[in-house]
């Protein structure tokens, strides 16, 4: 079986979380081999989920987990959880 | 890349012992309890939410209905996943009040069908390395690029790429199958291609390649 690119891209997700069988993978490989279009493709998508997954992209604001922990203090100390 | 919130340092053990002595009355240790999910809870709401202040009131919310429904929590379902459920469900209730307000449109939750699902062609890529994330305008492109997805697209980028939760927790918290979150994460991925490819272009560092192809 020898595959194109547009069915290459659809496996471009699957294929970064090392979700598509041994056999697949060694199609899409060598097609990646020859083709500067796909691995592009798959490069950039890489680098895309590599860097949303950094702690910096999404930052908690300063000071939520202290005004998070003051407002708990007073609900901890009126209420022992619903029983 | 913390992986925080799947971290082995709380164990399921660990965790159910922690909840039962809470329950018995060691209320204090609540606090202690939720700090590994504290971030994932607020970047659910934001991502919901779109909005830092409403975010972060949804999440005390959130919190204090988690405390108060500890005892519902079964050993099942992991801690996190519980936790993200309950996070969400508030964030879905903010957005229906907010939808009864006439100034601000309701935004459809559900939206499965229209999308374009082609990457950007491009025929080289040059790496953007974690360090350009030092800088505000990258992350701000990256923002911009998630909170502009259909909501169903956002929250799975949200668990499986930023939470990094794993495919079945993320079925878990939003109540559908492993196979439609693989379905909705790898168009979520594509659309963010097609939309950062051209932004990110201009944060990958400079060739290093000098005159006559050296390496300067």
């Amino acid at each position: 079986m020898k595959i194109d690119c547009k069915h290459v891209w659809q496996y471009i997700s699957a294929y970064i979380d090392g979700d598509v069988d041994a056999s697949l993978r060694a199609e899409i490989d060598r097609h990646l081999e020859h083709c500067e279009i796909c691995s592009a493709i798959l490069d950039s998508t890489r680098n895309v989920v590599v860097l949303m997954a950094d702690d910096r992209v999404f930052e908690i604001p300063a000071g939520f987990s202290d005004r998070l922990h003051r407002r708990l203090d007073a609900v901890l100390a009126e209420n022992l959880p619903d029983s | 890349m913390t992986g925080e919130i799947n971290s082995a340092a709380i164990g399921r053990e660990a965790t159910a012992d922690v909840i039962a002595r809470i329950l018995a009355g060691e209320t204090q240790l609540f606090h202690e309890l939720i700090k590994p999910v504290e971030r994932a809870v607020f970047v659910m709401l934001f991502m919901l939410l779109r909005n830092e202040t409403d975010a972060e009131d949804a999440a005390q919310e959130a919190f204090i209905k988690i405390y108060r429904n500890l005892k519902n929590f079964r050993g099942e379902a992991k801690f996190s996943t519980w936790v993200l459920t309950i996070a969400r469900n508030e964030g879905l209730g903010w957005l229906r009040k907010r939808s009864s307000r006439p100034e601000e449109p309701l935004e459809p939750v559900l939206d499965e069908s229209h999308g374009d699902f082609t990457p950007a062609l491009l025929t080289d890529w040059r790496e953007v390395p974690p360090e350009a994330l030092e800088r505000k305008e990258l992350r701000d492109c990256l923002h911009h690029a998630v909170l502009s997805l259909p909501p169903i697209y956002r929250e799975v980028v949200q668990l499986r790429d930023i939470d990094e939760l794993d495919v079945q927790e993320t079925a878990d918290v939003l109540g559908i199958t492993p196979g439609s979150v693989k379905v909705r994460l790898h168009r979520a991925r594509i659309m963010l291609q097609k939309e950062l490819v051209p932004v990110l272009k201009g944060f990958a560092p400079a060739s290093r390649r000098g005159w006559f192809g050296r390496r300067g």
